[in-house]
């Protein structure tokens, strides 16, 4: 009998499976591991436990609610904030869970188990002329990690998040239920597992649909904006003529010029584009070069970033990068370098020092966005906390029930974390809070890190919350599914 | 756990982020003393704490205190006696869970029971002392260790005690456990150092706290165990090994070790 044989499908305890995994002997404090966010900024150490099948993650709750512990899937711990740590408890450890099940090649349907990642997924149908309909800027994210944040890509404003193309999706809840979901079946918990953070089950297997494309090439317009006014009208206009849309802004510009930047937008080759698409759709085509002009090593670039990381050097490269944008012009890419530029240097964000990096990213409709972000942007020019990458894209609403989506942009701001900073980039992003939710805008629960409880309650609003949480006592009445994120925002 | 949450000081701790960052420490022995005078220190340097004692009331007192300073909720109360040891790694993981990680422990928890004179045996006490002191730092700091060195990182303050240098023969069962406890952190020391965890060893003299009471004789160079705290968190800092607080000791204690046997054996301190 297989697994799923033996399991009622939905809401019923599993019958008892205790030593059949090793999982329960465990002697949990070899298992003590120092995880970090994305940034190295934040440190939360838990009892980490690798995961291979859905059995083990059964297990792992049943030891967890033996030791009184909480429990939280992580998969390659990509998050800019706390979303996978769960300092002092259990970790599940999704990365052993990385079969590709199935790939069928002429429907575009592929199902996976949670662990895998972007960068396998692309791999795998990029050759037969697919690629995924979502994608993150850098392709280590699980697909786990990507339904539970339900993240979104530079063609947010085309095809939505990544939830709007799952097919159906599998999830084991803490109650020992293995769920299926989709848009027609068990709905509320597809649409609220999706984006739920990972607090209402784990997934195990996800069936998604590709998209076509005709070359391995990417055609992108590169031009200058001059101004914020002139940056979002121009992002809001092109859009609907491009398949992918995306804003570098320099957060260090001034007056006048407060706002400027680049715009990148592209589309995907129609067929017949491309004269060859057989080569271009190889892989070795889009292989990222791991050597800068064909010399240097990119895995110890960051070590020579690391001194213009700061006020002053980075003042510099944001002003020479503005100096290069102002041609006008167009160029083919491969997908991999158009879609994962934070895979480009690898490490980069060891470049910020001891301190890490923070982003903070906000989401405002098209109407207030200008006003809302230039007070931000002049308050953090003149509390001189300049943030050193603005990044900026095109966003529509979602169905989904935690969704960040507007009708409108977002911004998102790296900042550098030192110890003499903390504490007025604390306060400086409190404010940002306020003028945001001032300007209707929302919050993405995979980036910013310092978002309190009542702001989050304040965008969400009280009738989600209760909605999150009416479907969190249903899947795991006992609490047994926490993250520190969920403590932060939810408790 | 004991809930003391002073008027005004939220009911849950402070979240971690990145811009207000919280390293965790746990403290065994802290409900007065030096265990006392390092939480209320380390609770100012932003750090969050559990506090092991076995007095309920002193312990709750001191964490009021402490959080009513800090005016969040940074120091947790756990009652417990160290030589309870088949309790510690449940109540370990819940302390753990409850302070969202472990990156600093300090063993100070001791007792000293004098026989009485330098004729004078007592087993209950003796073998009182090595369980307190010995035994109960093993309890806990072999699950520590345990963590640590999977976790690459983190430290480790045992208190021993100049005491534990030279076998004397006012109190033979309170010397042997400190020699015990020393000869213990060197040996985690030993281990741990190559997995990045450091240990370090603080031998204290006189120290003018409860204890000092129970010493008979002149008690010279005797510090305010504030002062011995400030010294402690100096070396933590500076990661050292092997400490003396006050420092003179460090001295005296040299003389004392390589004074030979047969004058030693004739001295009556």
């Amino acid at each position: 009998m297989t697994l799923a044989e033996r399991l009622p499908k939905i809401f019923h305890p599993w019958p008892a499976v205790s030593g059949l995994l090793p999982t329960m002997s465990l002697n949990l404090n070899a298992h003590f591991t120092q995880l970090e966010n994305f940034g190295h900024s934040l440190k939360a150490p838990a009892y980490r436990i690798s995961i291979k099948t859905t059995e083990e993650i059964y297990e792992a709750f049943q030891l967890a609610r033996k030791l009184e512990l909480k429990v939280t899937a992580r998969g390659t711990g990509i998050s800019y904030n706390d979303a996978s740590l769960n300092g002092g408890g259990i970790v599940l450890d999704m990365t052993g869970m990385d079969q590709i099940q199935e790939w069928d090649s002429a429907s575009g349907l592929v199902r996976c188990e949670a662990g895998v990642t972007l960068e396998q997924l692309w791999q795998k149908v990029e050759p037969d002329g697919w690629w995924p309909p979502v994608v993150s800027g850098t392709m280590k994210t699980t697909l786990g990690g990507c339904l539970a944040a339900n993240i979104h890509g530079k063609n947010n404003f085309q095809v939505g998040p990544i939830g709007e193309h799952v097919i159906e999706f599998t999830a084991i809840t803490p109650t020992g239920a293995l769920v299926t979901c989709s848009p027609k079946k068990n709905e509320d918990l597809f649409y609220s597992m999706i984006s739920g953070l990972g607090m209402l089950g784990v997934f195990t297997s996800i069936t998604l649909k590709m998209k076509r494309i005709h070359s391995g090439l990417i055609s992108v317009d590169a031009r200058p904006v001059p101004n914020l006014s002139r940056h979002l009208s121009d992002l809001c206009e092109d859009a609907p003529n491009y398949d992918y849309i995306v804003g570098w802004l320099d957060t260090f510009a001034r007056g006048k010029s407060l706002g400027r930047g680049q715009i990148h937008a592209a589309r995907n080759l129609k067929e017949g584009e491309d004269p060859h698409p057989q080569q271009t759709l190889q892989l070795a085509y889009q292989h990222l070069p791991d050597r800068l002009l064909g010399v240097m090593p990119k895995s110890v670039l960051h070590y020579f970033m690391n001194p213009f990381v700061n006020n002053l050097g980075w003042r510099g490269v944001n002003f020479a990068k503005y100096l290069t944008a102002l041609r006008k012009h167009t160029f083919k890419q491969s997908h991999a370098e158009f879609h994962f530029l934070l895979d480009y240097v690898p490490d980069w964000e060891r470049s910020f020092g001891r301190g890490g990096l923070i982003q903070y990213q906000s989401f405002v409709p098209k109407e207030t966005a200008e006003a809302a972000w230039r007070e931000i942007l002049l308050l953090s020019q003149r509390r001189k906390l300049p943030s050193y990458l603005g990044v900026t894209k095109r966003h529509r609403p979602d169905d989904f029930l935690l969704t960040h989506g507007v009708d409108g942009f977002s911004l998102a701001m790296d900042f550098k974390v030192t110890d003499r900073n903390r504490k007025p980039l604390s306060a400086m992003l409190q404010e940002f809070d306020k003028i945001i939710l001032a300007a209707g805008g929302r919050f993405y629960f995979a980036k910013n890190s310092e978002t309190s409880a009542e702001t989050a309650q304040r965008f969400l609003g009280y009738e989600t919350i209760t909605k999150f949480k009416r479907l969190k006592q249903r899947c795991d009445p006992d609490n047994l599914l926490e993250s520190d994120l969920y403590r932060r925002l939810f408790k | 756990m004991s809930d003391t949450v002073p008027a005004g000081v939220s009911p849950k701790p402070v979240p971690a982020t990145p811009l207000n960052p919280r390293r965790r420490g746990l403290i065994i022995g802290a409900s007065d003393g030096l265990g006392a005078e390092l939480a209320g220190k380390l609770a100012k340097e932003g750090i969050s704490l559990a506090l092991l004692a076995r007095r309920k009331e002193k312990l709750d007192a001191l964490c009021t205190e402490i959080n009513s300073t800090v005016n969040e909720r940074r120091a947790l109360a756990y009652v417990h006696d160290v030589s309870e040891y088949d309790k510690v790694p449940a109540l370990l993981r819940t302390i753990v869970a409850d302070l969202g990680g472990l990156d600093l422990v300090i063993f100070v928890a001791g007792v000293n029971y004098p026989p009485g004179g330098i004729d004078k045996y007592n087993f209950e006490n003796d073998r009182r002392m090595i369980e307190v002191n010995l035994i109960g730092a093993m309890a806990w700091l072999h699950p520590i260790a345990e963590m640590f060195q999977a976790a690459k990182m983190g430290q480790i303050v045992g208190i021993a005690s100049v005491a534990g240098d030279r076998g004397r023969v006012g109190n033979p069962g309170y010397n042997t456990s400190k020699a015990g406890l020393a000869t213990y952190l060197e040996s985690l020391r030993n281990r741990l150092t190559r997995h990045g965890v450091h240990v370090l060893t603080v031998k204290p003299g006189f120290l003018k706290t409860e204890m000092l009471k129970a010493a008979q004789g002149p008690t010279p160079f005797a510090i305010e165990p504030s002062k011995a705290a400030d010294d402690i968190l100096k070396a933590m800092q500076k990661r050292k090994q092997v400490i003396y607080t006050a420092s003179i000791w460090r001295w005296i204690m040299l003389a004392i070790q390589h004074t030979p046997s047969i004058i030693f054996r004739r001295l009556s301190f």
